[in-house]
């Protein structure tokens, strides 16, 4: 009988190569075994619990709150570089680099524009916490707890002044960043932060060469240039420079009264200390209504010639889509010349209508359509806006820390002689 | 005149201030009240997965957090196993050059004449799903690959769903964590 079966068997198989749509049925019964035969359950393990998300958000507070007090009331640049030093091996080695801030702004997004998305407590806790801390005390967050900024940070050696446009020029990249990221996170199209993350390779001991060769860059790059990565490319650092502008206590140079000595004015690798303007100067009223007239247009011209072009760009920015580029794939698919490639025998063995996946990527391209205009317009005001930050003339008596570029790092205390009051 | 110039910066930065916070409290607030409903995972539905390979080589897990799952319920327990023999074996041995498993994950033991029992090696599987392909074409589909939550780290978006060619990666409630075709499980988890 036993015989007969594996007979059977063998001949099923033999012409089951033949009939795939005949693999799908059980074709071989379950044998009632004689022999006392028990049969080992099949494995589900439980997913790993939430002890670590927890213990994460509680360690970023407790970081945070350390460091804050290490700059704002001990003033130690030592304090720091020690909690630094612990991030880089807590949030980066240890935890490799997840849950971190930078990305969790993509969370965010997906959660705010994707119904079906539900961002987990964790994921929102690092959006908010450090949010939190800079809208109270400056970017503390940037300062050691994060531990891209942190890596970054202590590999700095010798600081090198880079030219103010070209600080300028790079500036807006990490505002780029961010609408690009913003976009394709709200189409739930991809977490490009966390794809092009350049040190979460290193953390993680397992990047490849190209990944490796871009963190091992940025690590070679903060030797001469402070933090290449935080300043010129981070989009959370963007959304914490804005809020870091109004922080109610913000870092300074000075614990009293400045003495004007000089000291801190090279001390700042990132360039964010802000030199008092000797004379006192007013602008002509005509100079200034006629650059406040200037400036109320071209603002507006540039975000209309930002978006249009965004506009144009859509289907070039909508090819990062899945579900985009297989249907692009599908269309321009030719079985004479051309081998199918992985993605359209995927689609072809899901059975769906070729029309429903045009019909689909059609409805995304449209979404990166408007994308693309609130894209383009963004980056338009943004530019716009740092044209006239260039315009604009602020007097100032002190020597004070740019409270949007000011990271916080607190090398600047070291070389201020005053002491406290 | 300087003193005024100061307090209607101050006012104005308290008055930002004020807004960022209700900015950033009213987000955290409306997002708090949606995560409540409950966790979600990355699932594999094996009814879409085409064993592509790419789930060996996407994960940001090494060896990647997908494993093939022993379904022992459908198993047939085949002597000529579709999904641990290559095609074409000269004897129906143990053997390493008889294996389709490219990293010997699967453990072949005798249980009565003619049945064989098929173990998944977990330490070794990498997820390649060579293995399922095998058992789906030539036997009862027993082996699937599942995402093994012990492993999967749940990332904010999974690397291998992004690369997988046939859509079968999608985020599910905890609930649901598992999914296997043709075969219905009564746990929970």
């Amino acid at each position: 009988m036993k015989k007969s079966l594996v007979f059977i068997s063998l001949l099923i198989v033999f012409v089951g190569t033949q009939f795939a749509a005949f693999s799908q049925q059980q074709r071989f019964p379950k044998p009632e075994f004689e022999s006392g035969y028990t049969q080992p359950v099949t494995s589900m393990p439980v997913p790993s619990s939430g002890m670590f998300a927890l213990l994460d958000v509680l360690v970023l507070i407790a970081a945070l709150s350390l460091i804050t007090w290490f700059i704002l009331k001990k003033r130690s640049r030592t304090g720091v570089v020690a909690v630094s030093i612990f991030s880089i091996l807590y949030f980066g080695f240890f935890r490799e680099g997840c849950v971190c801030s930078v990305g969790s702004v993509q969370n965010v997004v997906l959660a705010l524009f994707n119904p079906g998305y539900h961002i987990p407590l964790s994921a929102l806790a690092f959006f908010v916490i450090p949010l939190a801390y800079t809208l109270f005390f400056g970017r503390t967050f940037c300062a050691g707890v994060c531990p891209l900024g942190a890596v970054q940070d202590v590999f700095l050696m010798r600081p090198v002044t880079l030219k103010k446009w070209l600080q300028k020029a790079l500036g807006l990249i990490p505002y780029i960043y961010l609408g690009l990221s913003i976009l394709y996170a709200a189409t739930a199209t991809d977490f490009i932060i966390c794809r092009y993350d350049p040190f979460v390779g290193i953390f993680r001991f397992n990047a490849t060469f190209f990944m490796f060769a871009i963190g091992a860059a940025f690590l070679l790059i903060s030797i001469f240039i402070a933090r290449p990565y935080c300043r010129f490319f981070c989009p959370y650092g963007v959304i914490l420079n804005l809020v870091s502008r109004v922080s109610k206590n913000h870092l300074t140079i000075t614990p009293s009264n400045c003495i004007q000595c000089k000291l801190c004015e090279s001390s700042c690798p990132l360039d964010a200390i802000n030199k008092p303007v000797e004379v006192k100067q007013m602008e002509d009223k005509r100079s200034a209504t006629r650059r406040f007239i200037l400036l109320s247009l071209i603002i507006p011209a540039l975000m209309v010639v930002g978006g249009w072009t965004g506009a144009n760009f859509h289907e070039n920015l909508a090819k990062v889509n899945s579900k985009v580029r297989l249907a692009d794939e599908m269309l321009h698919f030719d079985s004479k010349t051309m081998n199918e490639s992985l993605e359209i025998v995927g689609f072809r063995t899901s059975g769906k209508p070729v029309k429903q996946l045009y019909l689909e990527a059609s409805e995304i391209v449209k979404q990166f359509y408007y994308g693309g205009w609130i894209l383009g317009a963004f980056i338009g005001l943004i530019i716009g806006l740092a044209l006239s930050g260039l315009s604009t003339y602020r007097y100032r008596e002190d020597y004070t820390p740019d409270k949007g570029n000011c990271v916080s790092c607190a090398r600047c205390l070291k070389y201020c002689p005053v002491e406290k009051d | 005149m300087k003193e005024n110039k100061k307090n209607r910066r101050d006012f104005l930065n308290t008055c930002f201030r004020f807004a960022a916070g209700a900015g950033i409290v009213g987000i955290a607030g409306v997002l708090a009240v949606k995560s409540q409903k409950g966790d979600f995972l990355w699932q594999l539905d094996p009814t879409k997965c085409t064993q592509c390979g790419r789930c060996a080589t996407s994960c940001v897990v090494t060896p990647s957090a997908v494993k093939c799952i022993h379904v022992y319920d459908m198993c047939g327990y085949c002597d000529l196993c579709g999904g641990y023999f290559r095609p074409n074996v000269k004897k129906l041995s143990t053997g390493a050059e008889n294996q389709l498993c490219p990293t010997g994950a699967i453990k072949r033991s005798y249980v009565e004449d003619p049945f064989f029992k098929y173990e998944i090696i977990d330490e070794l599987c990498i997820g390649c799903g060579k293995c399922v392909k095998g058992c789906g074409a030539f036997g009862n589909g027993s082996l699937q690959l599942q995402v093994s939550h012990d492993l999967c780290v749940n990332c904010n978006h999974c690397a291998i769903a992004r690369d997988c060619p046939s859509d079968a990666f999608s985020r599910v409630p905890i609930e649901q964590a598992y999914k296997f075709a043709g075969f219905k499980s009564n746990k929970k988890i």
